[in-house]
């Protein structure tokens, strides 16, 4: 299937005093048409950063993106003009955000905040775009529609913010949705609403999504592939199967084995993957995971792993092969 | 049948909503926590689980003293916590800790993470100068601190670690009892591991009791000897933690289990979709009547409107508060 997005190489760093931070380091993944990629991390590594790059919603400066291209639809997002980014962004590419609170507007009511995309980008009349936005509300499951555009976002509960922000996202029928933890600040019931709405939103309008989350256990239902990253590198990536049933990167076994699980008999003790993640105030000489890795050896302190190929689709960058622990 | 450490009662605490600038008069109530009661036995981890503004937070503060209850009983070593006062009441507080969620919140910014990990000793005057540093470096390398960071600051350390401050502090005076109000949640998922770890390593080791209270439902399985399952400031079910992941029987419980994530494609894949809850949990300063989860609950029956369902032991050791089980 063809790529609608493909990044390569990207660059960001956001200037600190006293230097630079370098958030993401020649970060590459792409999306196929009908796809949904979840890309997985703990805080800080990069996840945010390498999406929000490509629609340029990091502040610049102190950020700088300084390598890479993002090819979507035959144009480099990150070579367009500020005028015809702002085309795309929001008619083309959808975003939904993990707050819900902080994404909406508070002085404009719901139904407000959905048909301005509608006049600005599609040219429709007020009527027309009122229209739309009821339809894009019923859809997400809101009930009584009409009625609740009138509401503020502060009328609604997390969950019906969260599902009005999917509409506002969805709201010029966008190629791709970009969802930044889009359920971590809901509750599990809530959560679950979320993501078998978005699971049926996809199959009926068929658009493409990236899934930015920390949680493992809540992708392996929703995502086609995986992209796991760790401080401003891709350090293993698969579909979705492939990874939950072979990690080949110590790093993505350890963050696996450190779940408690529902579905398990036996009581285990978690594995907890030592120290903590680093600040990059200067690009690794070696593997950046190399001080917490239970396989170190020489070599990881000296090169960065390239992404090697574990089997088909599937490539971790370890020099090491966890499972045999001889080095690949 | 090991022997109960805390008993509530009847538990009741509910915050009173004012209007007026001059004139303050009571327009209504949250009913936070409506009438819970429920046993802690020694050495036990009780669960306390339930979606956010379901009153687990404020069970946990209530039974330690730290919101005085509307009424009800919080009997721990023979004494009612609820009408202890001053002294009498600090003297018991010894014996009754907390670890909060937020690691970033809940530490003095101004004071060196020795000092907030010394200063139980200074208020119960049990300890002074070198011996409280003792102390510390005692408690700083129980938790898997570096004794020498007795005199950073609370920002200098990570999540996990200002986590393990706060564990620190709680064990300063030798506590029966540890109320742990969601102290993984805002810590990232490999640190998290190391937390709950350590929760359980000083648990075998002291011989500890917890309140562990949390949303997360993986999590509490794995910790937990038994559960309560809180909704809408009412228990609707409690029992041992097999037979309730097992055999849930209060119609809630069974929704949250089954919205509960398997970090596995294949079993998401395979699981057929149970009916989710649908909409939202209503307000808690008008709480429907009779269930109070009636509005969402897929077996709801006239009975569930008008009459309040009881808590009641239908296996051994099994509770659960529903007309239709």
């Amino acid at each position: 299937m063809d790529d609608i997005l493909n990044v390569q190489n990207l660059e960001t760093r956001f200037k600190v005093k006293g230097g630079w931070n370098h958030a993401v380091n020649g970060v590459s993944f792409r999306v196929s048409e009908g796809e949904t990629l979840g890309i997985v991390g703990e805080s800080g590594c990069g996840k945010s950063v390498s999406v929000m790059s490509i629609t340029r919603l990091i502040p610049i400066p102190p950020g700088q993106i300084t390598a890479g291209t993002a090819m979507f639809g035959g144009r480099d997002l990150l070579k367009l003009s500020d005028q015809e980014l702002s085309k795309v962004r929001g008619a083309e590419i959808g975003m939904v955000y993990q707050e819900p609170m902080t994404a909406f507007n508070p002085v404009l009511s719901i139904g407000r905040q959905l048909t301005e995309p509608l006049e600005v980008h599609q040219g429709l009349t007020r009527q027309q775009a009122n229209a739309r936005a009821e339809e894009l509300l019923s859809l997400v499951g809101i009930p009584n529609p009409k009625e609740r555009m009138r509401d503020y976002p502060h009328q609604f509960s997390g969950g019906m913010r969260q599902r009005a922000m999917i509409a506002m996202a969805l709201v010029c029928s966008p190629k791709l949705l970009i969802a930044d933890e889009p359920t971590t600040a809901l509750d599990v019931t809530i959560q679950a609403q979320i993501v078998r709405l978005v699971k049926e939103l996809r199959q009926q309008l068929g658009m493409s999504i990236i899934w930015i989350t920390h949680d493992l256990s809540l992708i392996a239902g929703l995502a086609h592939r995986i992209v796991v990253m760790y401080a401003g590198y891709v350090i293993e990536e698969a579909p979705i199967k492939k990874l939950y049933a072979n990690p080949s990167h110590p790093y993505t076994m350890g963050l696996l084995n450190s779940l408690p699980r529902l579905d398990e008999s036996e009581h285990r003790r978690l594995e907890s993957i030592d120290g903590l993640p680093p600040i990059l105030h200067k690009k690794p000489s070696g593997c950046p995971f190399a001080p917490r890795c239970r396989f170190v050896v020489e070599r990881c302190h000296r090169e960065v792993p390239a992404l090697l190929t574990v089997e088909e689709d599937h490539r971790a960058a370890c020099w090491v092969n966890p499972h045999t622990r001889r080095e690949r | 049948m090991s022997e109960n450490l805390l008993q509530v009662k009847n538990l009741v605490k509910y915050f009173p909503i004012r209007r007026g600038v001059l004139l303050k008069r009571d327009v209504g109530y949250v009913h936070a926590v409506d009438d819970i009661s429920f046993n802690i036995m020694k050495g036990e981890t009780l669960g306390l689980v339930g979606e956010s503004g379901c009153g687990k937070s404020t069970a946990g503060r209530t039974i330690l003293q730290l919101y005085r209850p509307t009424s009800g009983r919080v009997l721990f070593e023979g004494e009612d916590l609820a009408s202890l006062k001053g002294q009498a009441l600090r003297q018991k507080r010894r014996k009754l800790q907390m670890i909060f969620q937020d690691p970033y919140a809940s530490l003095n910014p101004r004071m060196t993470a020795g000092d907030i990990v010394g200063e139980p000793f200074i208020v119960h005057r049990l300890a002074q100068g070198t011996q409280v540093q003792k102390e510390v470096m005692r408690l700083f390398s129980l938790v898997g601190l570096n004794p020498t960071f007795i005199n950073r600051f609370p920002h200098e350390f990570s999540g996990g670690q200002r986590q393990r401050i706060g564990i620190a502090r709680s064990l300063a005076l030798n506590p029966s009892l540890i109320v742990c109000d969601e102290p993984i949640s805002a810590l990232d998922v490999s640190i998290q591991a190391q937390v709950v770890n350590l929760l359980e390593d000083l648990q075998a080791q002291l011989g500890l009791t917890y309140l562990f209270i949390a949303h997360d439902l993986s999590m509490v399985r794995h910790i937990c000897t038994r559960v309560a399952v809180m909704y809408l400031g009412v228990i609707v079910e409690i029992g041992g933690r097999d037979a309730l992941y097992q055999t849930p029987l209060h119609p809630y419980t069974h929704a949250l289990l089954s919205a509960v994530p398997i970090p596995d494609p294949v079993k998401e894949e395979q699981r057929q979709q149970n009916i989710p809850l649908t909409g939202d949990v209503p307000s808690p300063i008008r709480p429907p009547s009779g269930c109070r989860f009636r509005t969402r609950c897929p077996l709801a029956a006239e009975i569930c409107a008008e009459q309040r369902p009881e808590l009641l032991e239908k296996a051994p050791g099994h509770w659960a508060a529903c007309h239709m089980v």
